[in-house]
């Protein structure tokens, strides 16, 4: 009760919530998937995501040492990095190339920028983006001792461009919510992903305002626009519309990165404008663009809006009457 | 300090064009992809910065200060189409490689530069100097990009295969635009490191003298600039004085 008399100025109610227990959260809800990646996949998957975590950690103490900066690796945001950014690798993926992304994604697109919470782009997705256009040959090898060839979304892009053969040629839409597919690491299972982000919405570190935006315009956009759409020559094809929901980063991308805190609004508008772009974009790289795949572009490039995103959806502050429109 | 060397030193070191005026930007962004191309659009640009300098100093009492800029540029137009039909005839791969920078020489900063805050106010020899020092400054910031990028991003030195011979996997996004911006960062902010242990050391490297345009808002030098250096010298003497011949 003596609390109660304490002279401090506001707020005097905090929520217990701090950094390193939300990003607790988040690596609890990454299980998941991190453990079937490693069951698919094999122990290397193990390997490849204790290397970029071990990178992300050493490399965020290393960079405050130099700078004299206070150490930071306690608020676990270089875990969540680290991790994110391993089941975003496919699992071939050389060491050397994995611990230069994660030193990328620490050094370079969060610390220089001022470190957690100055970041413009999602740290992880960055380094994903900066080794897929630097190792493109490695990071699109998905052939592993598990899989070979291509991953479902390549398959059909390629079916969909190839006479005579049938859209969903090779690709098992049920295999893909499992996770029995070729990918990366912690992408093929839809089921794995949405039981962490179940954690994630239970535990109040989400909420599904960015998610369900993503996910709902991609799949209109996709009825419109796709090889597997209402408009397509061979007409409406649920299945295909499946694979492409569960195939590729879209789950990953939508639950755990679109909802990073730090490259998302914070006005609720905003929020669901923020996944409108994501979705509109995703759907527009998959569908017109050169590569099968493209949530981690479409998300970065949303990131870069994020601050116009916020200026135009500032919420109406309590009290505060709108501006009437004048009359000519 | 013999005055023509303080202009070298001055080029290649103190104000150097890419790491210190940041002058030029587009061609050493874009051309910068290997080496070779770095040194030959350095070569071609300081062909073009010491005859532009040594013409517009002769002639800078005869050009109308209304009319500075169209004459510098005629001048500076000229020698970019003699250097660029002779690299067509001779270099024709480097003139395929470099494409539409050697035309785009024409409005490099760096020329106009030079021309409006130097050539313009001193005598032929110095100028040609300071068209050495800074066409050198100009090229070694090209080449050392181009060599840093070509070697991450192809494993090659000139175009002689080195780390590739060793089992090196050639980071590609070095040799595309991406690489460029982040080589070109690194190197500004090392150079600017030494700036500053030179500083803290008690020797300064000293800090851009001259005012290019006296314009702060729209000056390229305004981020190194102290601010002391405005031009107050603006030419009005002289505007006055040719009035009553026109």
């Amino acid at each position: 009760m003596s609390d109660l008399y304490k002279v401090s100025s506001s707020p005097h109610v905090r929520a217990k919530d701090s950094t390193s227990k939300i990003m607790l959260w988040v690596i609890i809800a990454l299980l998941p998937a991190s453990f079937f990646g490693i069951y698919n996949f094999g122990l290397r998957a193990l390997l490849l995501i204790l290397v970029t975590v071990g990178t992300c950690v050493v490399s965020e103490w290393i960079f405050n040492k130099i700078v004299h900066k206070k150490n930071t690796i306690g608020d676990l945001s270089a875990v969540v990095t680290g991790l994110l950014l391993a089941l975003n690798l496919p699992v071939s993926l050389p060491i050397w190339e994995a611990v230069i992304g994660g030193v990328f994604a620490i050094i370079i697109v969060k610390m220089l920028f001022g470190g957690l919470g100055q970041n413009f782009m999602n740290p992880a997705l960055g380094a994903r983006c900066f080794l897929l256009i630097a190792f493109a040959a490695d990071m699109t090898n998905f052939a592993c001792d598990t899989y070979s060839g291509a991953t479902p979304l390549a398959l059909m892009k390629n079916n969909a461009a190839t006479e005579g053969v049938a859209l969903m040629d090779g690709v098992n839409s049920f295999d893909m919510l499992i996770g029995n597919t070729a990918g990366t690491i912690g992408e093929t299972s839809a089921v794995a992903i949405i039981i962490g982000a179940i954690i994630l919405i239970l535990a109040g570190v989400i909420n599904l305002r960015i998610p369900g935006s993503y996910i709902v315009s991609f799949a209109v956009f996709m009825m419109i626009f796709s090889e597997g759409g209402f408009f397509s020559a061979g007409g409406f094809d649920s299945n295909y519309l499946v694979a492409q929901l569960c195939g590729g980063g879209l789950m990953l991308g939508a639950f755990f990165m679109a909802t990073d805190y730090v490259t998302s609004p914070i006005t609720p508008a905003g929020q669901i404008v923020f996944g409108i772009c994501c979705g509109v974009l995703t759907g527009l790289f998959r569908c017109f663009g050169a590569n099968a795949e493209g949530v981690s572009f479409a998300i970065i490039l949303s990131n870069i809006l994020v601050p116009i995103i916020e200026k135009a959806t500032v919420p109406r502050a309590f009290g505060v009457v709108k501006e009437a429109k004048k009359h000519e | 300090m013999n005055k023509n060397v303080e202009r070298l030193y001055n080029g290649i070191i103190k104000e150097n064009p890419t790491f210190v005026l940041m002058l030029g930007m587009c061609p050493t962004l874009a051309v910068t992809s290997s080496a070779i191309n770095g040194l030959g659009m350095g070569l071609s640009t300081t062909v073009v910065l010491i005859c532009s300098n040594l013409l517009i100093s002769l002639f800078r009492k005869v050009i109308p200060d209304k009319v500075r800029m169209p004459a510098y540029i005629v001048i500076v137009a000229s020698l970019v189409t003699v250097v660029e039909f002779l690299m067509k005839a001779y270099l024709q791969s480097l003139s395929n490689a470099l494409g539409v920078y050697i035309p785009l020489i024409v409005v490099n900063c760096i020329i106009l530069g030079r021309a409006e805050s130097y050539a313009s106010k001193n005598p032929p020899i110095p100028s040609i100097f300071d068209g050495i020092g800074m066409g050198l400054g100009f090229t070694c910031g090209l080449t050392i990009i181009g060599l840093i990028r070509e070697i991450l991003g192809a494993g090659t030195i000139f175009d002689q295969p080195v780390l590739v011979n060793i089992g090196f996997t050639p980071i590609t996004i070095f040799i595309m635009a991406p690489g460029a911006f982040l080589v070109l960062a690194f190197l500004v902010a090392g150079m600017n490191i030494v700036r500053k242990k030179m500083e803290n050391r008690g020797t300064p490297l000293a800090k851009p003298s001259g005012c290019i345009s006296g314009d702060c808002a729209n000056c390229g030098m305004s981020a190194s600039c102290t601010g002391k250096a405005v031009a107050v010298e603006e030419p009005k003497a002289d505007v006055t004085a040719e009035k009553p011949q026109n």
